[in-house]
């Protein structure tokens, strides 16, 4: 409503100006007609780029899902449901189930690893001392740099006879299999991600701190709280919003994963569904297999989780955070 | 009125758009002969000789040779990794209206496919001279009678292997049964530190040759020719061929952690192992020369490197079809009657005399292999002659669709968790899909 009101303000000033010959009586309805015209034209460009690059590209993907399609010509082989459920379908597919285990295992894993480690991280980072702005620096690279980069240097590390098995083995370590290993290589995969994503985390756990007010802290520290307890009962609980935040975007990131596992995991783990996440799995059975009406049912399937996901995040993890911010009530 | 009024304007810019448009379309898709040459032209080259090598730099110089000819015709050359250029970058260029003119062509399947779809220029009126001093070879690259592309480069799969490392391990001469295969394979596991064979099975189709190649020893060529044309797999051989892998696998000739080994890009892939005296042998095609070439630290073709032909197996009658497969370009429909010259350019005597002297492949052309210096070239180029008859690799020859999930399957048996029905299953769910 607010906004509403904001935009029609300046277009009323502009009538009110005597502009040209034209009498300034401007009667009740054509005022009314304007401020359509004004809501339809500012939002128009906005709605017309997100129907056809979103909401149209969503409707195509559960269109082609219906039809066996090799992506030439328009498609016109009506198979129904048949990528879904039947016979060969996704979800019928031993290796699209182990896709969507591996998915879940990164989604979890990620929450359960990059955050306490960040949290960790950003609590030391956020005390006073010389050079923090270069370890701060230095946890954040990892994130700045591009997926494929980060995909090729780890695929290059973690051979066989690589420099990471070379390292092990000088510490007595017997050697890992960690890119041919059908058991180990998700595992590899998780730790990259890790290492990759911390300092997303921890950007925005700093931030998050960055707000909360030093005073507090003081005081406590004033009435005898060890620096421990004002962590665990100022820190964290105000820092509640942010980690809240961060799960999403965790989740949601985790859901749609595909880069580092398409560099990293050979053609070969994935195939075998011992490497592979929902979003490769797309990619290697819908556009390299030319089956484009499976990989258009499993495209809809992801961004059915997805979504169910993200409505899920709205409705109870993020519903306090969100609620604040539009009654203005402060928490 | 108003209304139709507006409605008529519709009208006719739709229809002055959809005369441009079809003017537009008509004059790119008659090209008269006469005007060859005439107009500047620039013509996009997708090739796959993307590692450093004399291969590369041979390309790079036909192509400005070409351009110093007909200065009117500037040619873009693109070097793409050839797993990434057949698999993920030429399907996705293709369905674009911006194709590359000259392209990557390997036959079989893939360019029934592509026939099928429209892409590709029927260029037989065009190429009889080059067909006919070609040969054999050339019909890999036509689909019904009709020439849709050109080899430059064509041979049999065999083994690259280390002289010096055989040597070590006391071996005289090159296994030419598969029970002296075996035996060199337990005396190679007495040299520490290497392999006795690398195989590149992370990319999924250097693990699959091994299924091919015993797929032809195992059967008949008919059985093999009714998998091709006719998707049947019921044949027994085709189980056979599993179980053969299977046995040969608990040889535990690979080098440990083949299923994250690459085969060509890198000092860790399968051809950097025999490059680098990681690995003693490698099951590859006629390219790998080139390939290793690429991944050594000079430069240059190791010494140590020989040839040897895919063993017989006892039992089965010496193969008469042999696997390989080669290199050859296809010219977009779309693309300007002056690709299709510079194709014929490409593979002219001169310059596959030159493509010769590279070592990177074999020549097709008549008479060109007398340029081939290299001396595990000139035993391919002999044995591809010799062989009564080369199958093309059988996930090109089944195009992607089949190609691919057979490879898995194959992969899966390499893992240990794929069975030799597992292999026919994938065949027939995917030709049934």
């Amino acid at each position: 409503m607010t906004s509403v009101t904001q935009t029609v303000d300046p277009a009323d000033r502009a009538i009110a100006r005597p502009a040209g010959p034209r009498p300034v009586q401007v009667s009740k309805a054509s005022r009314e007609r304007r401020k359509w015209f004004e809501i339809i034209g500012l939002t128009a460009p906005a709605f017309i780029i997100f129907s056809s690059f979103v909401l149209l590209p969503i409707g195509f993907a559960a269109y082609y899902s219906l039809f066996r399609w090799n992506g030439v010509g328009w498609p016109h082989e009506f198979r129904g449901l048949y990528y879904y459920f039947g016979e060969y379908g996704a979800l019928r597919d031993p290796v699209f189930r182990s896709s969507l285990r591996n998915t879940g295992i990164v989604l979890v894993g990620s929450l359960l690893l990059q955050g306490p480690f960040a949290l960790a991280i950003a609590l030391l980072l956020n005390r006073k001392f010389r050079g923090r702005a270069v370890f701060r620096l230095l946890v954040f690279v990892p994130y700045v740099l591009a997926e494929v980069t980060v995909g090729v240097i780890f695929s290059q590390m973690l051979q066989y006879g690589g420099p990471a098995n070379s390292l092990l083995n000088s510490l007595g370590i017997n050697t890992i299999d960690w890119l041919g290993n059908t058991h180990v290589v998700i595992w590899t995969l998780l730790i990259v991600l890790t290492w990759k994503y911390t300092g997303f985390a921890l950007i925005l756990f700093l931030a998050g701190l960055a707000n909360v007010p030093d005073e507090l802290s003081e005081a406590a520290a004033i009435d005898g709280a060890s620096w421990w307890q004002i962590q665990r009962h100022i820190t964290l609980p105000l820092l509640g919003p942010t980690i809240r935040t961060w799960v999403f975007l965790s989740m949601i990131g985790s859901l749609q994963v595909f880069d580092v596992v398409w560099v990293i995991a050979s053609r070969a783990v994935r195939g075998l569904g011992a490497g592979s996440v929902i979003a490769t799995y797309m990619v290697d059975n819908g556009y390299t297999s030319h089956l484009w009406g499976l990989g258009n049912a499993v495209a809809v399937i992801l961004f059915i989780i997805s979504f169910v996901t993200a409505l899920l995040c709205q409705r109870f993890l993020l519903r306090r955070d969100v609620d604040g911010a539009l009654s203005g009530r402060v928490s | 009125m108003a209304k139709s009024r507006r409605v008529r304007a519709a009208l006719a810019l739709l229809a002055t758009t959809s005369l441009l448009v079809t003017t537009a379309c008509s004059k790119s898709d008659t090209p008269s002969g006469n005007e060859l040459y005439k107009n500047p032209v620039t013509i996009t080259w997708w090739h796959n000789f993307n590692t450093d090598g004399e291969g590369k730099t041979l390309w790079a110089k036909i192509a400005n040779d070409f351009h110093a000819l007909h200065p009117t015709v500037t040619v873009e050359v693109v070097p793409i990794e050839t797993n990434d250029l057949q698999r993920n970058r030429l399907p996705a260029a293709l369905l674009t209206n911006d194709p590359p003119d000259v392209f990557q062509a390997w036959g079989g399947g893939e360019m029934v496919e592509q026939v099928a779809a429209g892409y590709v220029k029927d260029i037989t009126d065009l190429v009889q001279p080059e067909v006919a001093s070609i040969g054999a070879a050339a019909k890999i690259w036509s689909v019904d009678g009709k020439q849709y592309g050109l080899p430059y480069n064509f041979g049999v799969e065999g083994f690259w292997y280390n002289k010096d490392i055989f040597k070590q391990a006391g071996i005289a001469a090159p296994p030419t049964t598969f029970d002296d295969l075996k035996a060199d394979i337990t005396k190679l596991k007495t040299v520490a530190g290497v392999a006795p064979i690398a195989v590149g099975a992370g990319d999924s189709w250097p693990a699959a040759h091994w299924w091919y190649n015993f797929a032809l020893h195992d059967c008949s060529a008919s059985a093999v020719q009714a998998a091709a044309t006719k998707q049947k797999f019921d044949d027994p051989c085709f189980i056979k061929a599993g179980d053969d892998l299977k046995s040969f696998l608990d040889l535990k000739a690979f080098q440990d952690g083949f299923l994250g080994t690459p085969g060509q890009t890198g000092a860790g892939s399968s051809a950097g192992m025999v490059a680098n005296g990681k690995a003693a042998m490698e099951l590859m095609g006629h390219w790998n020369s080139g390939v290793i070439q690429g991944l050594t630290a000079d430069k240059k073709v190791p010494s140590f490197l020989g040839w040897f032909p895919f063993p017989t197996t006892s039992g089965t009658p010496t193969p008469s079809t042999v696997m390989g497969g080669g290199d050859g370009y296809s010219v977009s429909k779309k693309a300007p009657p002056e690709a299709v010259e510079f194709l014929k350019y490409l593979v002219n005597l001169d310059n596959q005399k030159a493509f010769a002297a590279t070592g990177a492949g074999i020549p097709v052309v008549k008479g060109a292999e007398a340029g081939l210096t290299d001396p595990n070239l000139q035993a391919i180029s002999k044995a591809t002659q010799s062989a009564s008859a080369v199958n093309l690799w059988l996930d090109t020859q089944l195009g992607a669709k089949a190609g691919t999930p057979m490879n898995t399957a194959i992969v899966a048996i390499f893992a240990g968790t794929g069975t030799s029905q597992g292999v026919v299953d994938a065949l027939k769910k995917a030709t049934a899909q």
